[in-house]
């Protein structure tokens, strides 16, 4: 995303930014930006019907620059489409003042959004997080099992799935050995045609000769075994583009063929090496460190809003590795108040406490990980105690070896 | 009026070396009116010509007609010997013409008298042959009545036809072989008071000209039919006439009637002098409809030589003098007395047939019997043996029949069920009990091994074969994997020495038919091994006899497999520990192992009386089926591996439920079962013709067969046994592995959203899971963990806990991402995976 103009004043928040899209990801940017209440302004066609008198109507369609206030966003994840409905606030010609207008912002077309209640930190950092073209870590992903397979696009901020791939491969069997061969060999095409039409595809939409690595992620030697076939078939087919896919493609052990079994991917070494940098893997290492405490029981996790809440009141989450793991989507709430209450906690834990705030995206693991959770976590630098509301331990599996399990 | 020399002459040069003119028919060429179209100089040489011609000839030919002589001169270009040659070959060797002998088909007289008596069908036909411009001529000239030019342009255009009949070989043998038969039947007193009433009958002899008509290729015609295909037809039907009517002359072929009779009515067109205006009209259709409709079968033809079709089939047309005038015959010679039918008239007054006057055009349905091709059809089908091959016919009436006939053959391919009553039958007929088995236990701790040798052992697998695979195992240098090789039978699993997939072998005691399942133990492949313990009655754990071995797996996937297997609601555990050579039978080592486990399974609510541990080795065979012969194994005096397995009782069967039975193959039974799936009978019966649900894609299909697992075919199948199942009536998209089928009167509700009773197996907060149903598998949220249960009493002891500890029980809620939800029913049972690892097991309370 282009930062064309801005003039936010520093103290109040207050003023407007101009903004123009570049990649389709910054259409998921922009969703995150834009709330309710919000103005934005942008070119948009209009049908206007004009009332020839006499019954007869005539319309014709005029591009003109609206200004709405936001009621409401429509993020279509397949297609990186953002629309934004909302009223027309500023009154021209042919537009009336309130009417309402859906706004459909597309890539390379500007458009200018004022915050009513101004920039709030946690939106200006997206801001500058948005524009900041320097990292742009992507990486295919291909998490497969024996016939079936999601074609993964892990970008900075988003993990799309791109495909799915599923053929029956009949299992082993008195006499089906040619058949599982065959549904094998099948499954093996099928996959690397479906992959190859989608990475060849987003070379050319990013009109880029980069080659995107490709990582291959199973369970077992699934992956061992695609990546001997993608190796035999670029020699043999003698594709250029698959030929210079080869070197880059890391294989990497993964639980199982779904996507969130991308979240142990992310974290593994083969993973990290490549892509210590990238944002989505210091997140997938912060949410396992996480994970590591709860395990552990040591009391410096907490899940939940209102545990949250608490520790960082108690001051729990500051300086020292205290960190606040959020996800985007409280940020994306139609509530305001909503939203000014976790920008108040994650403002409280930056300025005050001095811990590090984390806003992890909902649409990679480690956000979903963290939505499961309540969108909010948090590592804290020293345990707290009884967090549990009814900590009434009874004594477990007394008796056990007299009675059978309920289970 | 008559064509201009030139005209005709220019015609006649390209064709001067005919060889085929030798054996042409000469006698109709009518010499009257050659002279009106000819110049001076023709008349000239025509003089001289014949005066040589006659020399040449000499007394003993002095009966040739001055008309031939002057005929063949013309046709020479007045070339004195050729002429002279075809004279005498003209008239030397037939000059008594013998009438032949042979029966006269109807069509050839109809044709004959027609060609004797109406010069014009010899114009029709050759129109045929695209000379289409003469043609009209010809057809005006009939109108006119003007017998003699028309014959001159009837020659004409016979040249024209001969010349084209040359560029196909065909055209010119039929031509050859015909001719002298028509020069004789043309003739003959027979064929003359045949249609003594045509108006223009009794054309004399020397005016009649030969139909030749070029076999069109078939294109569809208006009234169908090939020619070919329609001389096939009505061969057949004659055949079958001759042999039903016992009389020597055959009874009318009205299929060959009516068939030249639509094909030559339209001549009648020339003879209607009312249509002719009109049909100026609608000239330029006459040369597509006459390319559409095929000429009529030439009869003359035939006689004497076969079509040269592939079948090599000959065509025999009956005695037509047997039965009245043809409609042919009968609208070629148009009673004029016919009355009009006013209404056919203004029906078809914008396109007025000519023929539609005829009464016997007006009667005839031409739609009411099979089409020419239906009968070809018909009788192709017969011949071919096919009797299931319904006639198709045309036309409204047999439409109900069609379809009745459709139902039919419907009905013969429905999988009929013998309606059974399952339960019944499976009380009388004293079956062996059925139990399978699940062998589990850590990766390399000689699973498939241990079953090769038992397998090996029962003599399941003859000899040869293990020879074969202990010979393949020791080039790659690996001989100890041979016995394992009966379960790992794809490459990878070979190649790597590892068990990916659950390998299903049946085999047979006295008693019992088991069924193994070897489960693989590499951790990455629990989803496979779950899918087994899913079918499973009891459980085989095998452990390694040495220490380190031992040790990993009860970190690893012994410890892993067992709570599974536990949670999965099998109580019944035999305990192989196996490898007990490599340890010299130490009963020391036995008994620690033993120990470590039990220990183990006393945390895991295990009930130890359900649980036997046998000393074995797998590689060597000891202990397995025969007792040990090893001396340091004398301190063992229990049973045997395979007794203890004959001492396992199965599961209770749900035999009175509604069916389930959860696939766990799907692939190509054979040619004639092109979809088959194999799986356990969870609950309820099965048997041939019965109606499955498939879920989740909510498909019905029939079973058509039945094969339990030693190959044999059955009629039904009951809960417990894993049976192949060959199904019809369902595309192969929507089965996929995992995939339930079940009663379509009571299926199982895909649940999405549920709460269960979860027995915690590592740390388990609100997170994502993968939830296991068998073989089937979804993605799940765990949204709240509602409480923490005790453990035997089911009572609350905490709620809302932050997190559930590895060995708590816990009440949760999960919810299931995607669309599909899962088959599950209350008590089914559950297994939670996150990361490669199995968090818990669970058992379905209530959903929503």
């Amino acid at each position: 995303m282009k930062l064309l103009r801005q003039q936010i004043e520093a103290k109040t928040g207050a003023g407007s930014a101009t903004l123009l899209p570049e990649e389709p990801e910054d259409m998921w940017h922009a969703y995150n930006l834009i709330q309710t209440t919000d103005q934005i302004r942008a070119k948009a066609i209009r049908r206007i019907s004009k009332d020839m008198g006499a019954g007869a109507v005539t319309s014709q369609r005029i591009a003109l620059d609206l200004t709405i206030a936001v009621t409401s966003t429509d993020f279509d994840l397949a297609s990186n489409e953002l629309h934004v409905a909302g009223r027309v606030v500023s009154e021209n010609e042919h537009v009336k003042l309130g009417s309402h207008h859906t706004l459909d912002l597309e890539l390379n077309r500007k458009f200018t959004l004022e915050k009513v209640d101004g920039w709030d930190s946690v939106a200006v950092g997206m801001l500058s997080e948005a524009c900041n073209t320097s990292s742009r870590a992507e990486m295919w992903a291909v998490v497969m099992g024996e016939g079936m397979a999601n074609i993964c696009l892990i970008t900075e901020h988003q993990t799309i799935l791109r495909n799915r791939v599923e053929v029956a491969v009949p299992r082993k069997g008195k006499g089906h050995m040619e058949q599982h061969n065959k549904g094998l060999e099948k499954f093996h095409s099928t996959l690397l045609g479906t992959l190859q039409r989608d990475m060849e595809g987003a070379k050319r939409d990013a009109q880029t000769e980069k080659t995107v690595p490709l990582l291959l992620a199973s369970a077992g030697f699934y992956a061992q075994a695609f990546l001997q076939f993608v190796k035999e078939h670029a020699v043999r087919s003698g594709n250029k583009f698959l030929q210079a896919l080869v070197p880059s493609i890391v294989v990497a052990h993964s639980a199982g063929e779904h996507v969130h079994n991308l979240a142990e991917v992310l974290a593994s070494p083969a993973c990290t090496a490549k892509l210590s940098d990238a944002k989505f893997t210091r997140e997938t290492a912060l949410m396992d460190t996480f994970m590591k405490h709860m395990r552990l029981e040591d009391g410096r996790a907490a899940y939940g809003p209102r545990e949250v809440e608490r520790a960082v009141e108690s001051g729990a989450v500051g300086r020292g590795g205290g960190v606040l793991l959020i996800s985007n989507t409280l940020f994306r709430s139609h509530n305001l108040a909503e939203r000014k209450r976790w920008v108040a906690l994650v403002d409280r834990v930056k300025d005050v406490e001095g811990g590090e705030v984390r806003v992890l995206s909902s649409l990679h693991e480690s956000g979903k990980r963290l939505e499961a959770l309540g969108s909010v976590a948090a590592i804290l630098t020293y345990p707290l105690e009884e967090m549990d509301e009814e900590e009434e331990d009874v004594a477990n599996g007394v008796h056990a070896n007299d009675e059978e399990m309920i289970i | 009026m008559p064509p201009k020399a030139g005209f005709s002459r220019a015609k006649n040069v390209g064709y001067d070396d005919d060889d085929m003119y030798d054996d042409y028919s000469e006698e109709e060429y009518v010499g009257d009116g050659e002279g009106e179209g000819m110049s001076e100089e023709d008349k000239e040489q025509m003089v001289a010509g014949m005066v040589k011609v006659r020399e040449a000839l000499g007394s003993e030919y002095n009966k040739v007609k001055e008309v031939d002589i002057q005929d063949a001169l013309w046709n020479y270009y007045y070339d004195v010997g050729k002429s002279v040659t075809f004279l005498k070959n003209k008239y030397a060797p037939k000059a008594p013409a013998p009438v032949k002998p042979k029966e006269v088909s109807r069509f050839d007289q109809a044709a004959g008298a027609a060609d004797a008596k109406a010069p014009t069908s010899t114009g029709k036909h050759m129109l045929s042959c695209g000379t289409e411009s003469r043609a009209r001529t010809v057809s005006n000239l009939a109108m006119s009545g003007d017998g003699e030019s028309i014959a001159s342009l009837c020659e004409a255009l016979r040249d024209e036809l001969g010349a084209m009949s040359r560029k196909s070989p065909f055209t010119e043998r039929t031509t050859r072989s015909q001719a002298p038969s028509c020069a004789s039947d043309y003739t003959s007193a027979r064929t003359k008071d045949f249609f003594w009433d045509v108006p223009w009958g009794n054309v004399p002899c020397s005016r009649l000209a030969t139909i030749t008509a070029q076999p069109a290729p078939y294109k569809g015609g208006l009234l169908g039919g090939s020619s070919k295909l329609a001389a096939l037809a009505a061969r057949r039907k004659q055949k079958q006439q001759e042999e039903t009517a016992a009389k020597a002359d055959v009874t009318t072929n009205g299929l060959t009637a009516d068939k030249a009779v639509a094909l030559l009515d339209r001549l009648h067109i020339r003879e209607n002098p009312a249509s002719a205006p009109i049909r100026d009209d609608t000239k330029p259709r006459y040369p597509k409809k006459r390319s559409d409709t095929p000429p009529p079968p030439e009869p003359a033809t035939v006689d004497d030589e076969p079509i040269p079709e592939p079948q090599g089939i000959r065509i025999e047309f009956p005695n037509l003098r047997a039965k009245q005038p043809s409609m042919f015959g009968a609208i070629l010679c148009g009673s004029p007395e016919e009355p009009r039918n006013p209404h056919i008239e203004s029906a078809l007054s914008n396109f007025p047939l000519p023929y539609a006057n005829a009464k016997t055009f007006t009667d005839a349905d031409p739609f009411s019997k099979p089409s020419p091709d239906d009968l070809v059809r018909q009788a192709q089908a017969r011949s071919a043996g096919t009797t299931k091959a319904k006639t198709k016919t045309r036309g409204g009436t047999d439409g109900e029949k069609l379809a009745e006939s459709v139902e039919k053959l419907v009905v013969e391919t429905k999988v009929r069920s013998k309606n059974l009553n399952v339960v019944d039958e499976y009380r009388k007929c004293g079956l062996k009990r059925v139990a399978n088995f699940v062998v589990i236990g850590h990766v390399d701790h000689g699973k498939s091994t241990l079953m090769g040798r038992l397998l090996y052992d029962l003599k399941v697998v003859d000899e040869r074969s293990v020879d074969k695979l202990r010979q393949e195992a020791e080039t790659i240098g690996k001989s100890s994997f041979a016995l394992a090789w009966l379960m790992d039978q794809t490459p990878e699993e070979r190649g790597r020495g590892v068990t990916v997939d659950i390998a299903t072998v049946p085999f047979e005691t006295e008693q019992t038919s088991f069924t193994i399942l070897d489960a693989p133990g590499h951790r990455d492949f629990i989803p496979n091994m779950i899918a087994g313990v899913s079918q499973a009655d009891f459980a085989v754990l095998v452990v390694d006899a040495q220490e380190n071995s031992f040790q990993s797996g009860l970190k690893g996937q012994t410890k892993e497999h067992a709570l599974i297997v536990r949670s999965m609601g099998i109580q019944r555990l035999i305990v192989a520990v196996n490898k007990m050579d490599t340890v010299s039978w130490s009963k020391e080592r036995f008994d620690k192992a033993r120990q470590a486990t039990t220990a183990f399974f006393e945390t895991a609510s295990f009930s130890l009386k359900n649980i036997t541990f046998i000393p074995c080795a797998g590689l060597s065979g000891d202990n397995v089926t025969k007792l040990v012969t090893d001396e340091n194994a004398e301190w063992y005096s229990g049973p045997t591996f395979l007794e203890a397995l004959e001492a396992s009782e199965p599961k209770p069967r749900a035999l009175e439920r509604p069916l389930r039975l959860t696939i766990n193959d799907v692939f190509r039974g054979s040619g004639q079962n092109p979809l088959s799936i194999s799986g356990q009978i969870e609950a309820g019966t099965l048997q041939i013709g019965d109606v499955v649900l498939t879920l989740p894609s909510r498909e019905t299909a029939t079973v058509k067969a039945i094969e339990l697992p030693d190959g044999s075919p059955a009629d039904w199948a009951v809960a417990g046994q894993i049976p192949t199942l060959h199904l019809v009536d369902i595309d192969a998209v929507h089965l996929r592995l995992g995939d339930l089928l079940c009663a379509p009167t009571d299926p199982v509700r895909l649940v999405k959203s549920f709460t269960c009773k979860m027995l915690a197996f590592e740390h388990v907060m609100p997170q994502f899971v993968d939830v296991f149903r068998g073989k089937q598998q979804a993605t799940g949220l765990i949204t709240a963990l509602a409480s923490i249960l005790n453990k035997n009493t089911g009572e609350v002891t905490r709620r809302k806990p932050r997190i559930v500890r590895p060995g708590e029980v816990a009440r949760v809620r999960i919810e299931l991402e995607g669309s599909a939800g899962l088959p599950l029913e209350v008590g089914g049972r559950i297994v939670l995976r996150d990361g490669g690892r199995t968090v818990g097991a669970g058992l379905l309370e209530s959903y929503t």
